[in-house]
């Protein structure tokens, strides 16, 4: 066992998954020597060599393209698209082609790739160094989202996805890269791709969330237990496919339902959360489900701690969500 | 190196650099171009009648086919942009699939999901292109990629139209080849016209062959209705990505004799005459009258090669047309490796409606949860 940040975590996944698998691949914007601007391929080009950790041109439409065609010739390539903000040149391939390729080939050809990729607020990176896009690609049948929230996670995850026959989004936190440290245990260990996390017990109101969320959410329900508020706290962490039993079974047990994103609220990913309760389990329901969520904007600078939920925030839904 | 833009000219006379192929391989040549023409004619005829939906014709096309086709080996990759179905089935696409794919039914390797004309073919390395223009050429560079890594000697041909040099695909994919010396051969079939738009609206560039330079590779343009220019070009260049040299660019000029589909009518945007020029470059025509002067056509001459040509292509439309629809399962199969818990769910949900209306066949069963 080490004790990691999130961003260690991820580096140490990517090269106990390079170690183990040798068409295993690791490429993108300034990823080789200088090791990735959050520095999460760190090592690897002197580890494994120019060949499997590699610079790309910079063109993110090129990179998760070239990534398509090695993922069907034998290797497993693991892209990174230096911000989730940038990936919108490369949308094409991966909702036209990466995540339809299976289907549209009657299973003949697959894509099992990984495109990582930061996310979320938290850094004063503004409009374009900021954005949580998941509810995009959570439209995209075919293609698996993922988001880790601890340096746990972050490593057992990644070696699934990287393991996995299908092509994963893996949405990394930059909020939480070097705010968190954890247990990490040393060699290869997954983290299953279909199963939510219990982070925190509690039988009065339940919140959903995930990635920077989780951390938050954990700071409200400390005050709030003050308060004589228990709150049990779910981190969905696999979008999609989600665990919806899991959410459904949490949702039942107090009847009482707050989800926490960055994203904007409209067409965001608590809207199907608040809808599969609607459909399968409103007859539990003592109150409306409550949304805290990033403003129907765009991501602001400076005003950014006002734009993300805050404890405060969180603790507000908690609280009139418990009272209703 | 030297490309050599023609060997058999209009008039079926050849040139002095002619490579010196016997009778038998130039028969070879106009009976896979012509066995191709008659596959294009019966599709068309079939979507005429309705009993297919959607034809996009490789009318006039014959001659990049045949010689590319050739000068690949069943191991090397050939990434299709649009109009490649022939040269599928002279590497081995069987025609019963080829066919299935037309009817989209269940022998269908692709299970009936794309619209007509996205053939594929695992066994000679032959995906489907997806319907957007220019995202292959990248998977196209990243497979070549795999192929050096992997240390394997197979070469990648990514085929693409004229207006898919606008796309960003192309851009990426020329230069990411260029800079990882990838080995591939990007091959631009100029047939003129993309949809309704001619060459002069899509670049300002000279030529499309000197937008290589731009990446620093190679480019080349030959006459596309010459099936000798085409396959030695081809050979040439799939030879030097194979020796280690990196990809390079050729132009194959022709022209679409049809509309872009079924569904298009080019009368609207171009001039008859213009069709009329190259009706009498057309590939086959040209390969006929170059076999007429050397003595050796078919026995039975052109009308008895497409004679047999069609019986072959006819007894296995028969086949085809009895195959029964895909079963309602596929709906959500092949979205991911195992169907996962919101899929089944999903499907029985319908599963219900749909047996309550005895549209459910045998097989169609609900999922367990």
């Amino acid at each position: 066992m080490a004790n990691l940040t999130l961003i260690q975590a991820v580096n140490d996944g990517l090269r106990t998954a390079m170690s183990a698998d040798p068409t295993v691949c690791v490429f993108g914007e300034d990823v080789g020597p200088k090791g990735g601007v959050f520095l999460a391929t760190e090592g690897l080009t002197k580890e494994f060599g120019k060949n499997r950790c590699f610079d790309t041109p910079l063109s993110e439409d090129g990179i998760v393209g070239a990534a398509i065609g090695m993922a069907m010739n034998g290797l497993r390539p693991v892209a990174e698209i230096q911000f989730q903000d940038f990936i919108f040149p490369a949308f094409d391939q991966i909702v036209s082609e990466a995540a339809k390729l299976r289907y549209r080939s009657g299973g003949q050809y697959t894509a099992p790739m990984v495109i990582r990729t930061p996310f979320g607020g938290g850094i004063r990176g503004g409009l374009y160094h900021s954005q949580s896009g998941e509810a995009y690609f959570c439209h995209t049948p075919g293609l698996k989202v993922v988001v880790p929230s601890t340096p746990y996670d972050a490593k057992g995850l990644l070696i699934a996805s990287i393991q996995d026959p299908d092509p994963v989004l893996f949405l990394e936190p930059k909020a939480l890269y070097r705010k968190i440290k954890g247990e990490v245990p040393e060699g290869e260990y997954t983290v299953d791709l279909s199963t939510l996390r219990m982070v925190r017990e509690g039988g009065d109101v339940t919140v959903f969330c995930y990635g920077a969320m989780v951390a938050v959410c954990e700071e409200a329900a400390r005050t709030a237990a003050e308060s004589g508020i228990e709150t049990e706290i779910v981190d969905l962490r696999t979008l999609l496919p989600l665990d919806e039993d899991g959410v459904i079974e949490a949702a039942k047990r107090t009847g009482r339902v707050v989800v926490v994103h960055e994203a904007p609220r409209f067409c965001g990913f608590g809207a199907e959360i608040s809808a599969m309760i609607a459909e399968r389990c409103i007859e539990y329901m003592e109150a409306p489900v409550a949304r805290v969520a990033g403003f129907d904007t765009p991501f602001p600078n400076t005003l950014e701690h006002h734009y993300l939920p805050d404890a405060r925030r969180v603790l507000d839904a908690i609280e009139r969500t418990a009272r209703y | 190196m030297q490309i050599h833009d023609c060997f058999v000219d209009q008039t079926g006379e050849l040139s002095p650099d002619f490579p010196g192929y016997d009778d038998a391989w130039l028969n070879e040549v106009f009976s896979e171009m012509l066995f191709v023409r008659c596959v294009d004619e019966r599709m068309l005829k079939l979507q005429r009648a309705g009993r297919i939906g959607f034809v996009g014709s490789m009318l006039g096309l014959e001659a990049t086919m045949a010689g590319a086709a050739r000068a690949m080996r069943p191991t090397d990759w050939m990434w299709s942009g649009l109009r490649e179905g022939g040269a599928a089935l002279l590497r081995g696409l069987p025609l019963s699939e080829y066919i299935a794919q037309m009817y989209c039914n269940s022998m269908d390797t692709a299970k009936g999901r794309q619209m007509c004309n996205h053939f594929q073919h695992k066994g000679t390395n032959y995906p489907s292109w997806s319907s957007v223009i220019g995202t292959q050429i990248t998977h196209g560079v990243g497979a070549a990629y795999a192929s050096k890594q992997r240390g394997t000697d197979e070469v990648h041909t990514i085929f693409f139209g004229d207006g898919a040099t606008s796309s960003s695909g192309f851009h990426s994919g020329m230069n990411f080849a260029g800079v990882w010396q990838a080995p591939c051969v990007f091959v631009c079939v100029d047939n003129g016209w993309a949809i309704s738009v001619p060459s002069s609206a899509q670049t300002a560039s000279v030529s499309y062959a000197a937008k290589a330079k731009a990446y620093g590779i190679p480019g080349f343009q030959v006459d596309g209705n010459d099936a000798v220019a085409v396959h030695e070009a081809m050979a040439a260049l799939i030879g030097r990505a194979r020796a280690g040299a990196g990809p390079a660019l050729l132009v194959l000029r022709t022209y679409r004799l049809m509309g872009h589909s079924s569904s298009d009518d080019p009368t609207k945007y171009r001039d008859e005459a213009e069709v009329e020029l190259w009706r009498d470059r057309d590939p086959i025509l040209r390969f006929e009258r170059l076999l007429t002067k050397r003595g050796s056509l078919p026995e039975g001459g052109l009308a008895g090669l497409r004679a047999r040509h069609e019986a072959t292509i006819d007894a296995e439309i028969h086949a085809q047309e009895i195959v029964d629809p895909m079963p309602l399962r596929s709906l959500v199969e092949d979205i991911y490796a195992e169907v996962p818990t919101h899929l089944r769910r999903q499907y029985n949900d319908f599963l219900r409606v749909a047996e309550k209306h005895g549209e459910a066949q045998k097989g169609d069963g609900a999922f367990p949860l």
